[in-house]
This record gives structure tokens, C-alpha cells and sequence, in this order.
């Protein structure tokens, strides 16, 4: 389903891609950037330039779930759109680019796919509980500790990374995973705490 | 203080992946409102996410793709009507609902407007995802309010499917544990139970069940066929 990752994708990116079509090593600090410049001034070129970075990867992460091209072109330019409107919530503090990125993405696929809500805590609302000041627990991701869950991911075993992209990136219930890979769904499960406890064994035991 | 048990890694993946369905997100997402634990791994997971989406092999857009997006930016953002209307105000003070239930139920407990089912317990249905959701009849996702009064014991009962329990107000205790405000219960067909409330005050509980249960006491063997809860 997927579309062939072709390079000529990647020269037709244009400007400031490091990218070698497989990874963007260099994506975490320089998206951060050109977000922030939208978010702040509303920069278009700094705009375009996140277009080109992400839009491949949003096509071929939407494509990964049984979406038509037309379909993921759509949502694509929704997320793109929302980028525009919300660049200025940004906070690379609390979240790097493709992460704020990917969520906006996740919640359009669920509005498309399902027609459904995704409910979702208010940061303002005086219910919540909030995080105690001290604890390590709570602390963000910091710069290194992205760099560190890239490489942890792509030490883990291919059957773990497997499942774990299928997880996040197709829009199916782990039983579902499960028949399609013709495993028993505890096997899935199983599979997937190992590729999330050993992330957390390669991170170092970050929390 | 913080609720000391959670929704299992399982269900925060799925929640963080987007593929938890709506009524099952509610319950997660109303506990992650009292649990900054959980809230931190929801984002680490986010961020799990956001790595793979870099890593992702690139497939080529349609020419025309980045010039749509160009010409739809330069339009005035259209009015945002919020799906569910205004927030409900909170009754002075903080609300007994969190976000995003409170929004859910259109307002806050003492609102809810309690049916009775047995003696000692309460139920009120709450919308999720359209009209037929909530509905007892379709056999499917039920999410309701439950209020167990103070000390009564619920009839035992096991489950065809799975049933997910945020406490929201009050505690209650079985075989697995006492739970209070803001613990998470996911029990599936294995576990037959017999779930008691603390005798200091009402258990008020957000239930989500994908499937009705089923009595196993004497008594519940004659109610099964009147009682769907
Ligand atoms: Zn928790």
C-alpha cells in the first residue's frame, strides 16, 4: 500500500534536507526550529520547509494503515493546516516537532477514520492532578534523550519494531494486529511490552 | 495523592496511538486527568511516536499537495464550534467530574440525574460517540455512572467481555484490592467478583463495559434475567 520511497521524493524536498530518505537524524533540532519560526513569525518558507520534511513521512505513516493515497492527501493537508493555525502553542520543551506533529496527525486519522472524539485531559481544568514538583518521573524529554530513543529503536529486534510500528501507525486494535500477523493476540501483547521494556532498558532507565 | 492502580501499558499504548476506541479513551483519558504518573508515560509513549514518524520512509505527495495547503492557509481560520457546546461550569470549588468526563456528562455530579437498578446502586448512562452507544439495547460498549451506596456489597457477577472502573468519588474493595479516587480497574470474563463499598460514604465509579454482565451468586442467577448492568 505503501508508495515506493523513492529519492526523487527526497531531492524534491529541497532546501536544508540532510535526509537520506530513510531517517531524518537531523530532524529533531531543525524541525524544532522551523516550527517555532512559523509559530512566532509566521514564517512561510520556514513552513514549506516542514511541508518537505514531514509530509513524505506523514504519507507513507497514513499509507502503513489500509488508507487510499487520495484519502492520506487529505488528512495530510488538514494536519498541515492545523500546523499553520497552532504553530504558536508550540513548546519544544514539553514535545519535539514530529512529536507535536505526529499527535496532530493521530487525532485527524481518528476524526477521519472513525468520526469519532478522542477525549483528552483540559491543562486547565482545576480537577486535574497535577505533577508533584520533585519527582524525576515526571521529567520532559530532553534533547539527548531523543537521540537516544532513535538509536534505542533501531537496536530493537525486527519483530518487536514490526509490531510496534503496526501499532502506532495502522488504525487496528492489537487483536486485529494479531490475525493479520496470524499470532495469538497475547503473543502481540507480549511482544509489544517487550519492545516498550526494552526501549526503557536501552534509555537507560530514563525515568 | 495519586491513584495507585493504573490502566495497564496495554491500554496507554493504544490510547497514545489513537487506536483505543472513544468510549475506552474516555475512561483513560479521566484517569490520566488524576494521574500525573500515567500522564508522563502517555507522553512518553507520544514521543515514542513522534520518533517513529521521523524514521519513517518517505512516499512522494502529489505535486499539487503543497499548493492546496498554501492557498487553504491564506483563508481566515473558520469559527470552531465546539462539539459538545459551552464547558459545563464546575460548582464552586474542584469539580468531583474531571475533564474530560465532566464534559460527557454535561456537568458535574450533582447534576447527574441516578436511575435506580438495585437497592443500593444507582446507574446513569452517559453519551459517547452518537446516539446508539449508550444505548443498553445494542448489546455493545455501555459506559455509565455507577453509585454504590455506602457499605453495600454489589451482587457477584462475572463478565462476558471486559469491564474498565475509574473511582471517582468514595472506594471500594474486592478481591484484587481497595481502590479510591482516581484507581483503575480492568477486569475481564476470568474474574468473578464481589466488589463492596467503603462503609464512610457513596462509591461513585465511571463503568465501560463491552459486554453485559452476568450475576453468579443465587441471588443473581434469579435477577439475571431482569437486571442488565
Ligand atoms: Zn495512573
Amino acid at each position: 500500500m505503501a508508495g515506493p520511497p523513492i529519492s526523487s521524493a527526497a531531492s524534491a524536498a529541497g532546501e536544508d534536507r540532510a535526509g537520506t530518505g530513510r531517517s531524518a537524524e537531523s530532524a529533531p533540532e531543525s524541525a524544532d526550529a522551523l516550527l517555532l519560526r512559523v509559530g512566532r513569525e509566521r514564517d512561510r518558507r520556514a513552513f514549506v520547509a516542514l511541508f518537505h520534511l514531514f509530509a513524505p513521512r506523514l504519507k507513507a505513516f497514513l499509507c502503513r494503515g489500509s488508507l487510499d493515497a487520495g484519502l492520506a492527501e487529505e488528512i495530510i493537508q488538514e494536519v498541515m493546516v492545523v500546523v499553520w493555525r497552532k504553530a504558536g502553542s508550540f513548546d519544544p520543551a514539553r514535545a519535539s516537532a514530529a512529536t507535536w506533529i505526529y499527535t496532530i496527525a493521530r487525532n485527524r486519522r481518528i476524526d477521519r477514520l472513525r468520526q469519532e472524539r478522542r477525549p483528552e485531559i483540559d491543562p486547565d481544568d482545576p480537577a486535574l492532578v497535577p505533577e508533584p514538583e520533585d519527582a524525576a518521573d515526571f521529567a520532559l524529554m530532553r534533547e539527548d534523550d531523543r537521540t537516544r530513543l532513535h538509536q534505542a529503536i533501531d537496536q530493537l529486534p525486527p519483530d518487536q519494531s514490526d509490531l510496534l510500528r503496526m501499532a502506532y501507525f495502522e488504525d487496528k486494535p492489537h487483536s486485529a494486529i494479531a490475525a493479520e500477523r496470524q499470532l495469538p493476540l497475547g503473543t502481540v501483547k507480549s511482544r509489544l511490552r517487550l519492545a516498550l521494556v526494552r526501549l526503557r532498558t536501552l534509555l537507560g532507565d530514563e525515568a | 495523592m495519586t491513584p495507585s492502580h493504573h490502566p495497564v501499558r496495554d491500554l496507554l499504548l493504544a490510547y497514545a496511538a489513537g487506536t483505543l476506541p472513544e468510549a475506552a479513551g474516555l475512561a483513560v483519558a479521566t484517569h490520566l486527568a488524576l494521574c500525573p504518573l500515567c500522564r508522563a508515560e502517555v507522553r512518553r509513549l507520544e514521543a515514542l511516536g513522534g520518533t517513529l514518524l521521523e524514521q519513517e520512509t518517505t512516499a512522494p505527495v502529489s505535486d499539487g499537495l503543497l499548493d492546496a495547503i498554501l492557498a487553504q492557509i491564506e483563508e481566515p481560520a473558520p469559527l470552531s464550534l465546539p462539539l459538545l457546546g459551552p464547558k459545563p461550569r464546575a460548582s464552586a470549588g474542584s469539580p468531583a467530574l474531571p475533564e474530560p468526563l465532566r464534559s460527557y456528562v454535561g456537568g458535574d455530579l450533582d447534576g447527574v440525574q441516578w436511575k435506580p437498578v438495585v437497592r443500593g446502586l444507582d446507574e446513569a448512562p452517559v453519551r459517547v460517540g452518537g446516539a446508539a452507544a449508550a444505548d443498553a439495547a445494542t448489546g455493545g460498549t455501555r459506559v455509565r455512572l455507577m453509585r454504590v451506596r455506602s457499605g453495600v456489597a454489589m451482587p457477584r457477577h462475572t463478565h462476558h467481555g471486559t469491564e474498565m472502573t475509574l473511582v471517582l468519588a468514595g472506594g471500594f474493595s474486592d478481591q484484587t484490592g481497595h481502590y479510591l479516587r482516581g484507581d483503575f480497574t480492568l477486569t475481564d470474563t476470568s474474574v468473578d467478583h464481589q466488589p463492596t463499598a467503603d462503609p464512610d460514604g457513596d462509591c461513585i465509579c465511571l463503568a465501560v463495559t463491552d459486554a453485559p454482565l452476568r450475576l453468579t451468586g443465587p441471588l443473581g442467577r434469579l435477577l439475571n434475567p431482569f437486571v442488565r448492568f
